[in-house]
């Protein structure tokens, strides 16, 4: 039969990068010292799936090394050796390179990473040392090398065949056997002698029945046994051949070609054993070194789907059948000539249920976009593990809030950010063991990262019980980098906005992990970028505490919307802080034009929005309408309109998709009279307006 | 409030009868200052009547705005304003043709407000005259060619660079061209 | 038609098998463990089970082991998918009541032919 094999590779591949995830958190949740069993199954399990799965699918590459793995997991399991750290080390190297793997196989590349080489040697060499009771495990002889047996030449055999007791009870048919006999040649059956018990005490599920077989066959030992091969423990069977009387002659040159076994073992283990050495004297270094090269800078074939419970999508279907009653519900009234007062009720019930399922749709497609930050969550505790052990730091990562939904498009986004500012928690937030013993803390530090809903915001909390921010030499350095006056002095919080600012970096040496170029500004601008904000609270030697607020999808935003004369605007609502009348005598006006206004102790520069969009508007002047306070990079702004309007939730069309990009314009949205408004993407307008440095400003 | 055209009627149906062969092609007609231009039926989405448009800040006058065209957003072009001619106050016959086009690869979607629609008729490719020559300042890339539909002039335009350009004939030209265009046609007549 | 009950936890094998045994023109029902095949097995009569060894929540060899004290899968043939070619995992299988064995990778051509080899 043909089966092409290939129609299971995608599903295999799915399976087998579920099971490489798998193996890695619980490699990682692992104590190596006193390994939970069912832990060390669940990884074997998933090592030995992966084997089957691409032996049976034909990827060598990844049978043969996850063999290897198998093997080792095998005798930890069992208990025939001890877990070390170096095991979890190996595995978990392992994880990654068979992720790459995988990669390759999908994009249907070759993978030739050295590290396979270097880890199979690595691998073989652990296994080859043996068990920690047995002597060097036998070769496995099995390894699947299926000889092709010859044909001998026409042999009359005679089997005797006494079946064992239970043989019937294990659902073996000694006429099956017979059957599959008679294929192989000229088969003759006789019952042989046999003894069967007092007629009381005969068992009618116990087999007492012996036979002799004759068979003319040219199939050579091997293959008859195979008959025979799952109940040979059982039964007792046994052969005799003499040569068949008729046609032999012509078959003498063909004699039964017995290779010798010469096993490529010991070769191997006379190679491994070199690398042995080899290995032992630079191990420390490979710690290091051994890192998969990261195989995303080719970009995967991202096929975007999504996984969606089925819980979600009946409830769709529940909704969108509460719809079509109501559909059929207003239909009726419809087809009346006339509506009198009677139907003219339930068609404003009807209309009332519609936007209520409306409303609840909506809610649940959002729904299907949805998934546990767990999916962003899961890669930090190798994170953290790998640098923390490379910065020589102890450190107990918490995970809150694993199941908070957020939108995956966000959750894409998000996660390059949280690495970098976990990163920078591990290298500048958390101290050294012996700093944090000197301060009187626990050597272990502690980074959190927490979620949690908070009205149509996810927030994402990544908080350290490190050193917290010196302040003073933030603001050192902001001196000298001239980003703050020299006689300038801040408040706590505004140093701690430092740190946010373009080309702001504390480390005074570049280490390879936080210093690499990219700042906290542009952790802040990938926030921004998609709607969100960020936050920092520092505690000196206590710890601290970065908050990130995110809108939970990027298709809705909350809004506000204003007038600018007789124009729509909408303006993202996480963006605004406070909206005011300003009074005259704390507006002032610039050499250049630009316009102050004092909020408490704060000077804003104001934008007038008519003014960079050319519209006409009622107010001209600050004191004639509303300022609307908002974050622009972290700075407040103030926004002249004209009049606050409803705050409501709109769903984000592009303008790009048959126009061009609109400077001060993020995009637009469809208001409920079916009108469109452009949403005001607040940090394009202050470039617009030509605000580039609002420190001077207020100086 | 939106008077939406749902079928394109033809006026006067000369030339639908004609074959549908391959080497002809159908054009939608539409009226402007008193011209008739032609645009490929195929690009044609949909007539709508002239609605109220959402201004979009600092752009081109002859960029009126966006619409909601369920639910997508469809910028919607002032052709007068587009070729340099005097504005009109949009009036009852005022319509909005929704073109489909390329520009730069990418499917766009776009209005154009022209003053009425006419006419729908096939045009053998070979009845496709080349416009004429303006010298090397005047790009007219955006004109496909002239035909004569009974014993009108029509001017038919390659919607895609007509959209797709950044610059195009100034009203002057523009009307030189027209001027020029008419010349012949009066010709065609008296002959 | 011959019913054959399929058992493995990897849904790659699971779909290479049923897929090849309903080719061949079986009747194929799936499970994705032993706790589940269990439950299936008893709702119907299966001329053949066919299961992975390695399986969380309840393995194969459990699985043997309870199909064999149901009274409608005393004689019924059960044969395990196993990448355990030693002697020590077979004989295992062997005395919790296992019919037989196929050795893990095994091609659609093996797989058909031990099927057939149980069910004549």
């Amino acid at each position: 039969m043909e089966i092409d094999l290939s129609q299971f590779s995608q599903v295999f591949f799915e399976e087998s990068l579920e099971g490489i995830d798998v193996m890695e958190s619980e490699l990682l949740n692992l104590d190596v010292n006193n390994p939970d069993e069912e832990a060390i199954n669940t990884i074997f399990r998933a090592a030995h799936s992966i084997k089957g799965g691409s032996a049976t699918f034909g990827f060598s590459q990844v049978a043969n090394y996850t063999h290897l793995l198998e093997t080792l997991l095998d005798e930890i399991r069992d208990g025939r050796r001890q877990m070390t750290n170096e095991h979890q080390d190996m595995l978990l190297l392992s994880v990654d390179l068979l992720r790459n793997m995988f990669d390759a196989l999908m994009r249907k590349i070759d993978f030739d990473d050295p590290l396979l080489a270097q880890l199979e040697k690595q691998f073989t060499i652990e296994i080859a040392k043996g068990t920690k009771e047995a002597a060097p495990e036998e070769p496995d002889s099995s390894n699947d090398t299926l000889v092709e047996q010859e044909a001998t030449g026409l042999l009359h055999w005679a089997i005797d065949f006494q079946a064992g007791i239970d043989i019937l009870r294990c659902g073996n048919d000694p006429y099956l056997m017979f059957n599959e006999l008679r294929q192989l040649g000229e088969l003759s059956v006789s019952l042989a002698e046999h003894s069967s018990p007092e007629f009381n005490d005969i068992d009618p599920e116990a087999c007492y029945l012996n036979w002799r077989l004759e068979l003319i066959t040219d199939q050579p030992l091997e293959r008859l046994k195979e008959v025979f091969e799952w109940v040979e423990d059982e039964c007792t069977i046994n052969y005799s051949s003499s040569p068949a009387s008729d046609d032999n002659s012509e078959r003498d040159d063909e004699l039964p070609n017995i290779e010798p076994d010469e096993a490529t073992i010991p070769q191997e283990q006379q190679g491994s054993e070199t690398v042995l050495s080899q290995l032992e004297s630079n191990k420390v270094d490979e710690a290091q070194e051994l890192k998969p090269k990261a195989v995303s800078q080719a970009k995967t074939p991202e096929t975007s789907s999504i996984r969606v419970s089925i819980d979600k999508i009946d409830l769709l279907i529940n909704m969108v059948g509460e719809l079509v009653i109501t559909q059929a519900m207003l239909g009726q009234i419809g087809q009346q000539d006339e509506i009198d007062e009677e139907s003219l009720i339930s068609l404003k019930q009807g209309l009332e249920q519609l936007a209520t399922h409306t409303r609840d749709l909506q809610e649940s497609v959002m729904q299907i976009r949805m998934l546990p930050i767990s999916f962003a969550f899961n890669r930090f505790p190798r994170l953290v593990r790998d640098i923390g052990q490379q910065l020589g730091k102890k450190v107990n990562l918490v995970l809150k809030g694993e199941d908070t939904e957020l939108d995956k498009t966000v959750m894409e986004k998000i996660v390059d950010p949280m690495v970098h500012l976990v990163r920078n928690s591990l290298d500048h937030g958390l101290e050294t063991p012996e700093e944090r013993l000197a301060k009187g803390k626990s050597e272990v530090g502690t980074i959190t990262l927490n979620a949690f809903h908070q009205g149509g915001s996810i927030i994402i909390e990544i908080i350290d019980d490190g050193a917290g921010l010196d302040t003073d030499r933030i603001l050192r350095k902001a001196r000298e980098k001239g980003l703050v006056g020299q006689e300038e002095e801040l408040s706590t919080e505004a140093i701690h906005k430092l740190i946010f600012k373009p080309g702001f970096s504390t480390a005074d040496a570049v280490s390879d992990l936080s210093g690499r170029g990219v700042g906290m500004d542009v952790v802040r601008r990938n926030i921004n970028e998609l709607n969100g904000s960020i936050e920092l609270k520092s505690t000196q030697d206590k710890g601290s505490r970065f908050t990130i607020r995110l809108p939970l999808t990027l298709a809705i935003l909350d809004g506000q919307l204003i007038r600018v004369g007789r124009h729509i605007y909408v303006v993202p609502l996480v963006s605004i802080h406070e909206s005011l009348q300003v009074e005259p005598n704390k507006i002032n006006r610039l050499s250049d034009g630009h316009e102050l206004i004092q909020l408490r102790n704060e000077y804003l520069p104001v934008i007038k929005v008519y003014q960079e969009f050319c519209h006409t508007s009622d107010a001209k002047e600050i004191k004639d309408g509303l300022v609307m306070v908002v974050d622009s990079n972290n700075e407040k702004i103030g926004l002249l309109v004209d009049e606050l309007l409803s705050q409501q939730q709109v769903v984000i069309k592009s303008l790009e998709d048959n126009y061009n990009r609109v400077p001060g314009v993020s995009g637009a949205t469809i208001l409920g009279d079916g009108t469109v408004a452009l949403i005001i993407d607040v940090t394009g307008l202050v470039s617009m307006a030509g605000i580039t440095n609002m420190k001077e400003h207020a100086a | 409030m939106t008077e939406q055209i749902q079928n394109v009627q033809p006026q006067h149906d000369h030339g639908m009868k004609q074959d549908n062969d391959e080497d002809s092609q159908q054009y939608l007609t539409f009226i402007m200052a008193n011209e008739e231009y032609g645009v490929e039926i195929l690009s044609v989405q949909e007539i709508r009547g002239w609605e109220s448009t959402t201004v979009i800040p600092n752009a081109p006058s002859h960029v009126k705005g966006v619409i909601n065209l369920r639910g997508t957003i469809v910028p919607i072009i002032d052709l007068r304003q587009r070729f340099g001619i005097e504005v009109l106050d949009y009036g009852a016959t005022t319509v909005v043709i929704v073109v489909k086009v390329a520009i730069a690869n990418e499917h766009k979607v776009i209005g154009i407000v022209v003053d009425a629609v006419s006419d729908v008729f096939s045009v053998k490719n070979d009845d496709v005259r080349d416009a004429p020559n303006f010298g090397e300042d005047t790009d007219l890339s955006f004109i496909k060619g002239l035909t004569n539909a009974g014993e009108k002039m029509v001017i038919l335009l390659d919607i895609n660079m007509l959209l797709g350009s950044e610059v195009l004939p100034e009203a002057e030209q523009l009307s030189n061209l027209i001027n020029t265009l008419d010349a012949p046609q009066q010709q065609a007549v008296n002959a | 038609m011959k019913k054959i009950l399929a058992v493995d936890d990897s849904a790659s094998m699971r779909q290479m098998v049923c897929f090849t045994l309903k080719t061949a023109g079986f009747d194929v029902t799936e499970a994705c463990n032993g706790d589940e095949a269990l439950k299936v097995a008893q709702q119907g009569e299966y001329d053949l089970v066919i299961s992975d060894v390695n399986m969380p929540i309840m393995d194969g060899l459990t699985l043997i082991r309870n199909l064999r004290t149901l009274p409608n899968y005393k004689f019924t043939p059960l044969l395990m998918l196993t990448t355990e070619s030693g002697t020590e995992k077979k004989q295992e299988g062997r005395s919790a009541g296992a019919t037989g064995w196929i050795v893990k990778p095994f091609n659609p051509d093996q797989l058909l032919a031990t099927v057939r080899k149980v069910l004549g």
